[in-house]
């Protein structure tokens, strides 16, 4: 691979056509959007690519590409792709494109649209391969330029307040965690995650700095992750952010930016603070169970869709913290158990990231037909006069309730499984979430598609080709996954395994 | 010929297929999707009566063929599937009846739009029906359990439009899954401590003796085996899945579904799956029973559920006036006894009970169904009356589907199933309150039929819509004259002189012998009176003196008006639901929307009100003390700045503050850090 960086060129190249798209003021709005959506699909024909020379049965980094940066700070480039990495690039291939082709009809400038996406397309996919801090932190942080001026410019009219309360919050998160990593620097001279995580493996770290320094470093670093996924109760910038954006740019945060989160737990914070982890444990348990539980409650007392599938979003994405953190409380003692509960919080992240978008799609779709309303009780119907969509979103929303035979079960049976071996209570208090999941949902369907039809429900039309279209590689694989989870769990199983085994 | 096991996907696979075609023809390709329906499900029947006949070739052993789903850790997560004659015979009743059903259908559903729809719905409830009878794992067990719920979900909400329909769905759904997530977790459990899910897997199985010993073995703290607490939450599934007290509300509302869903699903199989699970984990749920000091066994439970069920569903019935939600309530009360011949633990009896019930409640919502065709969709008995003379089949049919439910004597298959429960429940050694519960219940459901009858077919027609209703077509009265064959045969495969399928289902030996006809003969001489008692007081009072009107009083109202009413009302356990879990489930979403709103954004707006505050004060000291210190430029800087915050909320500045300050600090620590 030396003579073509895989890894650099899946990072940059949306950024590429950010800056093609940018000098090219005078294009015609269909060359801009269709040259936007070929650079978004990059991802997922690079991503293809690596998944065909991949090794799942190598636990370490692939592809990896590593070059002095900043020599005073011991700053390197560094890039590596594992099997956590490969689905999230994956998941970014089919979730980005998917909500560009949502963002079609953008009317408002779309060339700044595109550039502002690609943009924030290529900053997450560099945080999903950047090994090294530096650069991590970069990616991280420039992820939310373009988030917030896409919820700012493009978004609802209580947009404004939203985005600046997204970008400030995760700043906010984010400030702790440098600080955090500067001391971890100070002490180790080195940014690099894999070393760090050597010495932590190997109680290098603990000899370095004192057990009291690095729990701060250990909560600074969970702060900013916290705010980013987020953990209960860093979590309440998340609903405004999510119902305001404009549909493309929900679709990315709840698919792929909520990810990034969660990434950072199990590539940063679990390697690097296994013992301080273990320590948290039974407090976070509680938290990320409060998200789950009173995160799906939450979405039971909403009457704006986007508000609702929001919450929804906070509940699933917290199952996969569920897990990682009874994995971390419990340490090797039942790896089984372990490796069940992380095989699911991967499947769920993935899973999660498909389904949830499809619904913020769908909710686009009944805002931009009926002039922006989208309350739980402003329709009744559709399904009589828009039956196709009915149908598929219907398909979305079962997916997201776990049913099974689509791709959602899977990955929630297997946190039960793994959580109900480590922490029993903890799976059975989860399950009232899933009462409450299904019920809010089928309120959403028997409300809005049941029932007689409401005001303006008649003139509503079915989907287009073009939404079809955009919709259909997510339905594809809920039903491809839902029957045959192994093409994904082949790609992490080992690693997963090899967590399990050796408790970082 | 017969069907190995390693075949034995086609059973589900033909009619998912089916599905398949129905989903993606065009509307218009109504006679595509109905035909692929049902030759899917003839194919099946076909292959089901093989694989019978392989399965009764050696009744005692379970036929398996196991396969990886996928990785998980070191060892894969399996799947399979498992014959032998408890699933066989499961098979061929699903096929069949749903064939019937099929083909009912067909002239059921001509005029409604979403005719092919219906199908493919059907079509998917067939296949994951028959996935749950053929599974070898609970977890695939769990998946068919709960794709058949979301085929019932479909099916109940098919007229989508009604309100009382799309309510009545979810209701369904959300229902049945407070009983699943018991399952679940029986589920979690049950793979945790067994490390299997597979039933039968050449010892290894959770149904395997090592498994069961195993999990009898241990204790809990509160002095449960955990084989029984396991088994425990298992049965919260079967409660909700086969509308058992207290999770028996769903099953009436269901009833707003086209009638030939009622008859399949919501008669004949879907609802009788939780019997079906509970007998193929039988050896899980009696694991407990050699355990002497435990404080309950995990059948006493079942036993005592079922048995409330069964006197429940019967009182209830005998205050509703819909010719559906009668047979709704009958249906909970005819689970009840199931699942008391599980509980006292006669699992045969209650299989064979659950395949006799297929048949002639089939065939009676089948009846009830081309009334209400007939009649142009009145369901209310009191304005029906008079069917006798105008729909012959339907009657005839609907009569020895009654006699069958009520167990008129000898003739009728009901009657040999319900004294096999009788029977079983009389020699219960815990206690002889479920036996006593089910004799009154035997009396309540002479009675309210005999109540049925009369007002339905019998008198004069009190509607316009009775009066002129006329007999149906031949595809919908064939399969109730096929049915009420089936209904009066099956019964002499069970009887005690001669109990072939109860022996075929244990893999024990037949025993045959007349003998054994008298020893029960006291029990059976009871059940006969009672029986008569039943249709002499339903007669006394409704058959005497015929109604003439529809506005007519009921003869039990006037005789116990308060009676009537709880009766009529489901004796309240809907409004009881709703004030309870309901009102509580409200409350926990209220206070996670306000705990949202109020505790927690309310504290990220403290700290961001905070920040303003502290920029403000800051803003002031610069001012006072640097008051010429900086020119234009900084002037300017400053006007934007509040430009900004008043047009911001302002939170910016605080948060802003917090990164400048760390990257000061990370520079500070650089510093240093490169200093040492």
């Amino acid at each position: 691979m030396s003579s073509f960086s895989l890894l650099t060129s899946i990072v940059s190249i949306p950024w590429l056509g950010a800056l093609m798209l940018a000098s090219m003021p005078r294009a015609h709005v269909k060359i801009v959007r269709v040259l936007a959506l070929l650079y978004s699909l990059s991802t997922l024909a690079l991503g293809l690519v690596a998944w065909a020379n991949f090794n799942p049965a190598a636990t370490g980094f692939q592809f990896t590409e590593q070059h002095a940066w900043i020599g005073v700070l011991n700053v390197s480039y560094h890039l590596g792709l594992d099997g956590l990495s490969l689905i999230l690039v994956l998941l970014t291939g089919l979730v980005a494109p998917a909500a560009l082709l949502a963002s079609w009809k953008v009317e408002r400038d779309p060339r700044l649209f595109c550039i502002l996406f690609l943009f924030l397309q290529g900053a997450a996919l560099g945080v999903f391969l950047a090994l090294d801090f530096f650069p991590w932190f970069i990616f991280w942080e420039l992820s939310l330029v373009p988030a917030f001026f896409l919820i700012k410019l493009w978004g609802g009219p209580d947009a404004t307040r939203a985005a600046y309360q997204f970008v400030i919050y995760t700043i906010g998160g984010s400030a702790f965690m440098l600080l955090a990593f500067a001391a971890l620097f100070a002490a180790t001279r080195t940014f690099d995650f894999v070393a760090l995580a050597a010495a932590a493996q190997s109680g290098g770290l603990a000899t370095k700095i004192s057990a009291r320094a690095l729990t701060a470093i250990f909560l600074g670093v969970l702060l900013g992750l916290a705010v980013k996924v987020p953990l209960f109760p860093f979590h309440t910038w998340l609903p405004s952010a999510y119902a305001e954006a404009p549909t493309g740019a929900s679709m990315f945060l709840t698919g792929i930016m909520s990810k990034m989160g969660v990434y950072g737990f199990l590539r940063i914070l679990w390697p690097l603070f296994p013992a301080q982890l273990h320590a948290a444990a039974p407090v976070l348990i509680v938290l990320a169970l409060a998200g789950v539980v009173l995160g799906a409650f939450a979405a039971m007392a909403q009457t704006d869709l986007k508000r609702m599938v929001a919450y929804s979003s906070i509940n699933h994405v917290s199952y996969c913290l569920l897990a990682l953190f009874a994995v971390a409380g419990a340490g090797a003692a039942h790896a089984a158990a372990s490796g069940a509960a992380l095989s699911g919080a991967l499947l769920q992240m993935f899973n999660h990231g498909l389904s949830a978008s499809a619904l913020f799609f769908c909710i686009g779709i009944i805002e931009s037909r009926s002039g922006g309303k989208r309350g739980l009780n402003d329709f009744g119907g559709l399904r009589t006069a828009a039956p196709m969509f009915a149908g598929l979103c219907g398909i979305a929303m079962f997916s997201s309730l776990g049913l099974p035979g689509l791709n959602g079960f899977v990955g929630e049976f297997l946190i039960f499984r793994g959580v109900f071996g480590l922490v029993p209570w903890a799976a059975a208090v989860g399950t009232l979430a899933l009462f409450a999941t299904a019920y809010f949902l089928l309120t959403f369907w028997q409300r809005v598609f049941h029932g007689p039809q409401g005001p303006g429900v008649a003139s509503f039309r079915d989907l287009s080709g073009l939404e079809i279209l955009t919709l259909a590689p997510a339905l594809v694989l809920m039903f491809v996954l839902g029957v045959w989870p192994q093409l994904l769990v082949s790609i992490f199983n080992p690693l997963v395994t090899a967590w399990a085994a050796h408790l970082p | 010929m017969t069907l190995p096991a390693q075949y034995l996907w086609l059973i589900p696979a033909l009619p998912l297929l089916a599905a398949g075609i129905g989903a993606v023809v065009p509307r218009s390709g109504r006679a595509l999707a109905a035909g692929s329906a049902i030759a899917a499900m003839a194919v099946s029947f076909v292959l089901s009566c093989l694989a019978l006949n392989g399965a009764l070739q050696d009744p005692a052993a379970h036929a398996v063929s196991n396969f990886a789903w996928f990785d998980l850790g070191d060892s894969v997560m399996r799947l399979g599937f498992v014959n032998d004659p408890l699933t066989a015979f499961m098979c061929v009743m699903v096929t069949f009846v749903g064939l019937l059903i099929f083909i009912f259908s067909t002239g059921y559903m001509k005029e409604d739009a979403n005719f092919k729809q219906f199908f493919c719905f059907l079509s998917l409830f067939a296949a994951a029906m028959l996935g749950l009878v053929v599974a070898n794992s609970l977890l695939m067990f769990f998946i068919s359990w709960e794709l058949v719920g979301l085929t019932s979900y479909l099916l109940i909400g098919f007229w989508f439009h009604k309100p009382s329909a799309a309510a009545a769905a979810k209701k369904a759904f959300i229902t049945t899954r407070i009983g699943d997530l018991g399952l679940l977790l029986g589920m979690l459990w049950l793979y945790d401590s067994s490390g299997s899910l597979l039933f039968y897997d050449g010892g290894q199985g959770v149904l395997e003796a090592a498994a069961l010993t195993s999990l009898a073995g241990q204790t809990l703290s509160c002095g449960l085996a955990v084989s029984t607490a396991i088994g425990l939450l298992i049965f919260c599934g079967a409660v909700g899945k086969s509308g058992q007290f207290p999770l028996h509300v769903w099953l009436p509302d269901a009833m707003e579904g086209p009638t030939p869903v009622s008859a399949l699903i919501h008669a004949a199989t879907m609802v009788a799956a939780g019997v079906f699970l509970i007998a193929r984990v039988y050896p899980l749920m009696s694991a407990d029973l050699p355990l002497a000091a435990v404080p309950v066994h995990a059948l006493t439970v079942v036993a005592f559920i079922g048995a409330i069920t069964a006197l429940l569903g019967a009182f209830i019935a005998c205050g509703q006036n819909d010719i559906k939600r009668i047979l709704a309530f009958s249906t909970v009360s005819q689970l009840g006894y199931m699942m008391l011949a599980l509980g006292v633990g006669s699992w045969t009896a209650a299989i064979f009970h659950l395949l006799t019930h297929a048949f002639f409640k089939a065939l009676l919502f089948l009846g009830a169904g081309s009334v209400i065709h007939a009649a142009h969709h009145e369901q209310d008995i009191r304005s029906l009356g008079g069917l006798r003379l105008k729909m012959k089949i339907t009657f005839a049919t609907f009569a020895i589907g009654t006699c069958a439910l009520v167990g008129v004597p000898l003739l009728f298959s009901g009657f040999w199933s319900k004294e096999a429960i009788l029977h079983a429940a009389h020699g219960w050694e815990v206690s002889h309150l479920p036996f006593y519960a089910a004799l009154l219940g035997v009396v309540l459901t002479a009675f309210y039929n005999t109540r049925l009858m009369a007002e339905t077919f019998f008198g004069k027609p009190r509607s316009h819509a009775s009066e002129h209703a006329h007999e149906n077509s031949a595809v919908m009265t064939g399969p109730l004259v096929l049915l009420a064959i089936g209904a009066v045969v099956l019964g002499f495969f069970g009887t005690p002189a001669c109990p072939w399928l109860q022996a075929r289902l244990s893999g024990e030996p037949l025993h045959s012998n007349m003998d054994h006809l008298l020893e029960g003969g006291g029990l059976m001489l009871l059940s006969v009176v009672l029986v008569g008692a039943g249709i002499g007081i339903g007669w006394w009072l409704y058959g005497r003196k015929l109604r003439q009107t529809a506005q007519a009083a009921d003869p039990l109202a006037v005789a116990s008006p308060a009676i009537m009413a709880a009766l009529a009302n489901r004796l309240g356990f809907d409004e009881l639901y709703a004030a309870t879990v309901g009102r509580l489930n409200n409350g926990t979403a209220a206070l996670a929307q306000g705990l949202d709103r109020w505790v927690f954004g309310g504290f990220i707006n403290f700290l961001a009100q905070f920040g303003i505050f502290t920029g403000t004060v800051n803003r002031q000291v610069d001012e006072d003390t640097l008051n010429d210190g900086f020119n234009a430029v900084s002037e300017s800087i400053r006007g934007s700045g509040q430009r900004y915050s008043r047009a911001q909320t302002g939170e910016a500045h605080g948060y802003l503050r917090v990164l400048a300050v760390a990257f000061i600090v990370l520079a500070l620590v650089l510093v240093m850090g490169g200093v040492r």
